[in-house]
């Protein structure tokens, strides 16, 4: 299983501040997840298609698309970060 | 070094004083306090409300004051990041530096400041005339936080 959490503008566009998943098939970046979590349609491609600034962070460091993802991985996907 | 995210105010003198106490070789501390203004992006900001993310944002800041450490001479760190709703007036962010020299103390200061603003996640909701909506983040704080990685 992996921790999936959604943060700020995500969070409420996804109606979701975390989710429980099992590791999908084929999955091994956070691209491959962001694909994945993309093809749920609706509000998921709004928000992580790319037209609106998303980041990630995968046990909690900042990550890239070819950051690797595996079972057990706490994964985060948040707008830029707006603090100070 | 310490690093606090806390519902609660700060007060920077008393914070000051316990980040330097006892330590005789400190000749200068640099302290930044960041309040919350009334106006962004012509707006009038009634309330806001800082979200974070428990445990990375802790990590994430002392991943900044360990980087500061290795480029300048510097003894100790703080940065006490307030989270949950603040108004204008409030103070939001503070951070305290201290080392030999003010040099070192300075440009620390702003550097933890500079990552801060572009590498801890925490996000902004304010309250407008308009309604709630998400702060946007700034091309300029990427510019401020970029222009270290070239000067020394």
């Amino acid at each position: 299983m992996i921790t999936v959490i959604y943060f700020a503008r995500l969070r409420e566009a996804l109606g979701k501040s975390s989710e429980q998943l099992a590791l999908p098939a084929g999955v091994r970046d956070l691209a491959g997840l962001r694909a994945v979590l993309i093809a749920r349609g609706g509000a998921w491609a709004v928000e992580l298609a790319g037209s609106k600034p998303v980041r990630a962070a995968v046990n909690q460091d900042m990550a890239q698309n070819d950051t690797r993802v595996a079972d057990g991985d706490e994964i985060a996907f948040f707008p830029p970060v707006t603090g100070g | 070094m310490t690093v606090r995210v806390q519902n609660e105010d700060f007060d920077a003198g008393r914070e000051i004083a316990a980040l330097r106490r006892g330590n005789a070789q400190v000749g200068a501390v640099a302290a930044f306090v960041g309040v919350v203004r009334d106006m962004n992006d012509g707006s009038a900001v009634a309330d806001m409300e800082l979200e974070h993310y428990p445990g990375m944002t802790e990590k994430a800041i002392t991943g900044i004051i360990e980087q500061a450490r290795t480029r300048w001479n510097i003894f100790d760190v703080l940065v006490v990041h307030r989270i949950g709703h603040l108004k204008p007036l409030d103070q939001i962010v503070l951070v305290v530096v201290a080392s030999a020299h003010r040099g070192d103390a300075f440009a620390a200061c702003e550097f933890v400041m500079d990552y801060l603003k572009t590498q801890a996640p925490f996000w902004k909701k304010e309250q407008t005339p308009d309604g709630a909506r998400w702060v946007e983040a700034r091309t300029s704080d990427d510019a401020a936080a970029e222009r270290w990685q070239s000067k020394p």
